[in-house]
């Protein structure tokens, strides 16, 4: 029998929104601890939310680039629960009327497909607790600390339907959304510190045709290569349970990162009911058509059609791939080198290759940071085509350029890495050597043709790598007559 | 010399027969007489209020006036937060609890120059219509000290009745300002759902709640209203946009005035003789100034009580959720987390909240949410229809407040559906978002005050002020008699 893995994945987004979601409170959970909280965040008895209309204008961002309806009157509702770190013991979200709905993320690479959209919803996020004691458990904790900075910090949750099939794609799905979180400019996006978090659904059917699986939900995931393992080896523990005729129990599992494996948690029975009802601190939201063409209006460029522009302007799909895939900065250095002449599969070649070596040699963190610019790249690489300048040459110059020491004309002069392509110069180099090495330059004229090799490589070492090899070459067969 | 009204109180002020710290003594002085048996404050803050006195008396002196609240010592029900002052909805749970901020309301009142006397006495979480449910005790009708002052605002009742404080903040969810003010006697306002700010009300029912006042005349209730109304960034359901004053067409009289008279409202029956006598005689007077009456029927308002039995413990259960001893209030320890937040609980709320949160939480549980919960939404927009349809023939409508006048403290403990029967001519207002306030028309065979409700449609509140005025001039209450220290307090505790 073939198994087929059925997979959903739903993605908390934290907004970099200045404030939080429903009160003044900075939305920076990296302070002291309680230093960022008010009456609001802390759930104080008396206290009222206020949504953060640039939170509102962020999501329909979102989900305008998700392709995603925008609903016309959303609802905030209270979802009840009690834990510790959630001060009112609910948690404003929404239930029937999010935001958005019904949207597609095209997945491309490897592991093509439209990944459908379910919707869009604003939330706030919880505080944060750490136990104490015990193995860093709550059941064994002594006692728990309590940071509610990160309280009421603004959370996007996209939920797709379940259309990935494979972990790979599950990953490529994760990747292609941070991306365009990362294009929007709503999110730091980053993994490593939480702002983007990943949880996922997995069953396992027999086959396409096959009624749906009973399904797991896993957590705990914190980077795309711990996703794709996770998913990984849920489909292979259904899987095999399943192929053995055991069943699958319907739960929560938590991914344990250094063992490779999912670990259970409590059994769900049945789903949680969190008698949800629409706060009513809260007046229905009126996102009408202006607010929302406002908003499609301010969307960036989208990774997916700047990967389609690219390879218009001739760079393969791989190299179009890593430019939108990476640090920004360098997308833009490419851009730029192209706008300020330089060849766009070179351009790209250099921006992802020797600039980012380059960088991460000088200890360098972004091109930002640096005095690399466009046309100095394209400046540089002028002078490669022109043969000014060697490639190993080149590479210094760049360093030079990094460290700040100038444009790279100035680098190379400075640094006396000039490129010697002077046929008067290189001609009297030529003749001295053909003078030191009689017996090798007899052989070359009978015909030994692997000793102009010999004989470049001279010339190269006299003029300390800066002639032109090309030139080099062609004189000394010139002279050999041949 | 004692003063009972805001306005004359605020007349004094200003042509130097009295002073603030004058008005403050007063308060206390009657305070110290009458507060061993009423208990209508929770704390009293003596020496706050002398200071504040001192310092509005300076203000005065100095030529900086703040208006006609400046000056004046106001009693507020203990659900609204109040700076370095402890605030404890009348819970166990918050026992002890001072807020770091004050309420939209009490800060402009404050900005009003007002002087926070000190934090009245409530049901516990205003659920109950008697002030009985306290976690500290009840509070007595100043009328006669056998009989609950109504509630759940009964201690601001009671104190502005006993003249304690000049005037009283309440909060009405389901008519607890309308139907305290009619037991003890004084005018009670629950303004236009979003007319004032709910920011620092600790929730009852959200989506029902309202902080209103509560004075011996309408004109001081306008005062009191209009200093803690408008707009409030901090609360998104206040509204935004300027409203009349409430009094500002007090005066107007009611000639041409189409009354509707309501008297079944919320399916009402067995309304006492003396209170529907009271409520025609005042009828007849409104006719006799120009009043053109016209009985009304608001048939979906009979499913009024148990629409708001569903809508305001399915939201106090939420709103409640916050009080498990994590981040203030009491904490009873456990071996686990969650045990103490349960046995914090239990032990923080007395039995009618514990029932309302069970209620609330069993109406929003899955399966039962649409039948109960989505049904009573059902209700209240039909209830909003039955108004509209009522007010495109009628300026106002009118009805008595309450069914019946104070009643004999324990007389309704043991049956939450009798006590929650108090409610049914006030409820309505609340499930419409629509102002109404309680005027005193009269006393009962045995000498309790009986009160007159007048409602209008939602921002509507100076039209209502100003019908609400004419009742009184024409009923010629004398609300200040427990006032009088000859009088002194009639019922079974001295
Ligand atoms: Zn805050």
């Amino acid at each position: 029998m073939t198994w087929e893995a059925v997979i959903g994945l739903e993605t908390h987004v934290e907004l970099s929104t200045a404030s939080k979601m429903f009160c003044g409170c900075p939305a920076r959970f990296d302070a002291e601890p309680n230093t960022n909280i008010c009456p609001v965040c802390l759930g104080l008895p008396g206290a009222l939310p206020v949504p953060n209309r640039e939170a509102i204008n962020r999501i329909m961002q979102i989900g305008l680039a998700l392709n995603c309806s925008v609903t016309r009157r959303p609802v905030f509702h209270r979802k009840n629960y009690f834990y510790a770190d959630l001060p009112k013991n609910y948690q404003i979200s929404q239930f029937d009327l999010p935001v958005c709905v019904d949207g597609y993320l095209e997945v491309g690479g490897d592991h093509p497909g439209r990944i459908r959209i379910e919707r869009v919803h604003q939330e706030e996020d919880t505080g944060k607790s750490t136990h104490r004691g015990g193995d860093g458990r709550i059941s064994a904790a002594e006692y728990s600390l309590l940071d509610f900075n990160r309280s009421g910090v603004p959370l996007v949750e996209i939920v797709t339907r379940p259309d990935i099939r494979s972990a790979a794609q599950a990953r490529a799905y994760a990747q292609e959304l941070r991306l365009l979180v990362e294009a929007l400019g709503v999110s730091d996006a980053r993994l490593e510190e939480g702002s983007i978090r990943f949880d996922a659904n997995v069953s396992v059917r027999a086959g396409p045709r096959a009624p749906l699986g009973t399904k797991v939900e896993i957590k705990n995931m914190n980077s795309f290569r711990s996703l794709e393992r996770a998913v990984s080896y849920e489909i292979e523990r259904q899987t095999a349970r399943l192929s053995s005729g055991q069943r699958i129990v319907m739960e929560t599992r938590h991914w344990d990162e250094e063992a490779g494996v999912t670990r259970g948690g409590r059994i769900k029975e049945g789903s949680s009911d969190y008698r949800y009802f629409p706060d009513p601190d809260l007046v229905p939201m009126e996102l009408d058509r202006d607010w929302e063409d406002g908003m499609a209006a301010l969307l960036p460029e989208l990774p997916s059609v700047r990967r389609v522009r690219y390879e218009e302007m001739g760079i393969d799909a791989a190299q179009a791939a890593n430019l939108v895939g990476a640090e920004a900065g360098l997308a833009q250095l490419f851009e730029d080198a192209v706008e300020a002449g330089a060849g766009a599969p070179q351009a790209a070649n250099w921006a992802t290759g020797e600039v980012v070596a380059s960088l991460r040699k000088a200890g360098i963190p972004s091109v930002g940071g640096s005095s690399l610019t466009g046309s100095s790249l394209a400046e540089l690489l002028g002078m490669i085509r022109q043969g000014t300048l060697s490639g190993s040459a080149a590479r210094e110059v760049l360093a030079g350029v990094i460290a700040g020491e100038g444009s790279p004309a100035e680098v190379a002069a400075g640094r006396d890495l000039l490129q010697i392509s002077d046929t008067g110069l290189l001609e009297s180099v030529v003749d001295e050597l053909i003078a030191a090495n009689p017996d090798e330059f007899a052989r070359l004229k009978d015909g030994e043709r692997k000793l102009v090799g010999f004989f470049v490589g001279q010339v190269m070492r006299n003029t300390r790598g800066k002639a032109d090899p090309k030139l080099a070459g062609t004189l000394i067969t010139e002279r050999a007559g041949l | 010399m004692a003063f009972t009204t805001i306005v004359g109180a605020a007349r004094a002020l200003r042509d130097g027969s009295v002073t603030s710290v004058g008005l403050a003594e007063q308060v206390l002085q009657r305070t110290s007489m009458v507060e061993a048996q009423l208990h209508a404050y929770l704390t009293l803050d003596s020496d706050g209020l002398m200071e504040a006195a001192a310092r509005a008396d300076e203000e005065l002196a100095a030529g900086s006036d703040r208006g006609p609240l400046h000056g004046i010592p106001i009693a507020v029900k203990d659900n609204m937060t109040t700076r370095h002052m402890e605030t404890t909805a009348g819970s166990r749970i918050l026992s002890g609890y001072v807020p770091p901020y004050d309420a939209t309301a009490i800060r402009r009142l404050r900005d009003a120059g007002a002087l926070i006397a000190g934090k009245t006495n409530l049901d516990e979480f205003a659920m109950g219509s008697s002030t009985e449910n306290s976690a500290f005790g009840p509070t007595r009708n100043p009328w006669n000290t056998d009989r609950v002052p109504g509630g759940s605002s009964g201690g601001s009742a009671a104190a502005v009745a006993a003249g304690m404080a000049l005037g009283g903040l309440g909060s009405d969810t389901g008519g607890s300002i309308r139907q305290p003010a009619s037991l003890c006697g004084v005018v009670g306002a629950k303004p236009t759902y979003g007319a004032v700010s709910r920011y620092g009300l600790i929730a009852f029912a959200s989506s029902l709640d309202q902080i209103g006042p509560i004075a011996h005349r309408v004109e001081d209730a306008a005062l009191l209203l209009d200093a803690i109304s408008g707009h409030d960034p901090l609360d998104s359901t206040s509204y935004p946009g300027g409203i009349e004053p409430s009094g500002a067409r007090l005066g107007g009289g009611l000639d041409g005035v189409r009354v509707g008279v309501a008297r079944r409202l919320g399916g009402a029956d067995a309304v006492e003789p003396d209170v529907e006598a009271a409520f025609d005689r005042a009828l007849a007077a409104m006719e006799g100034a120009g009043a053109v009456t016209l009985e009304v029927d608001l048939p979906s308002t009979e499913q009024g009580l148990s629409a708001y039995y569903l809508i305001a413990p399915a939201e106090c259960s939420a709103n409640l959720a916050r009080f498990d001893g994590v981040r203030y209030g009491l904490r009873v320890d456990g071996a686990t987390t969650e045990q103490m937040m349960s046995r914090s609980r239990a032990d923080g709320f007395g039995p009618e909240v514990t029932r309302r949160v069970l209620l609330g939480t069993f109406a929003l549980s899955a399966g039962y949410h649409e039948a109960f919960y989505g049904q009573a939404q059902k209700v209240r927009t039909l209830i909003r229809e039955d108004f509209a349809r009522a007010y495109r023939q009628c300026d106002v409508l009118v009805s008595p407040t309450s069914a019946t006048t104070a009643f004999p403290l324990g007389d309704r403990t043991e049956d939450p559906l009798s006590m929650y029967v108090s409610d049914v001519f006030t409820i309505p207002s609340n499930l419409a978002g629509h102002p109404a306030i309680s005027v005193p028309v009269g006393l009962d065979r045995h000498d309790l005050p009986i009160g007159f409700q007048v409602m209008a449609p939602a921002l509507e509140e100076a039209v209502m002020f100003q019908v609400a005025a004419a009742v009184e001039s024409l009923a010629g209450f004398d609300t200040t008699v427990p006032f009088d220290p000859s009088y002194g307090l009639r019922g079974g505790v001295r």
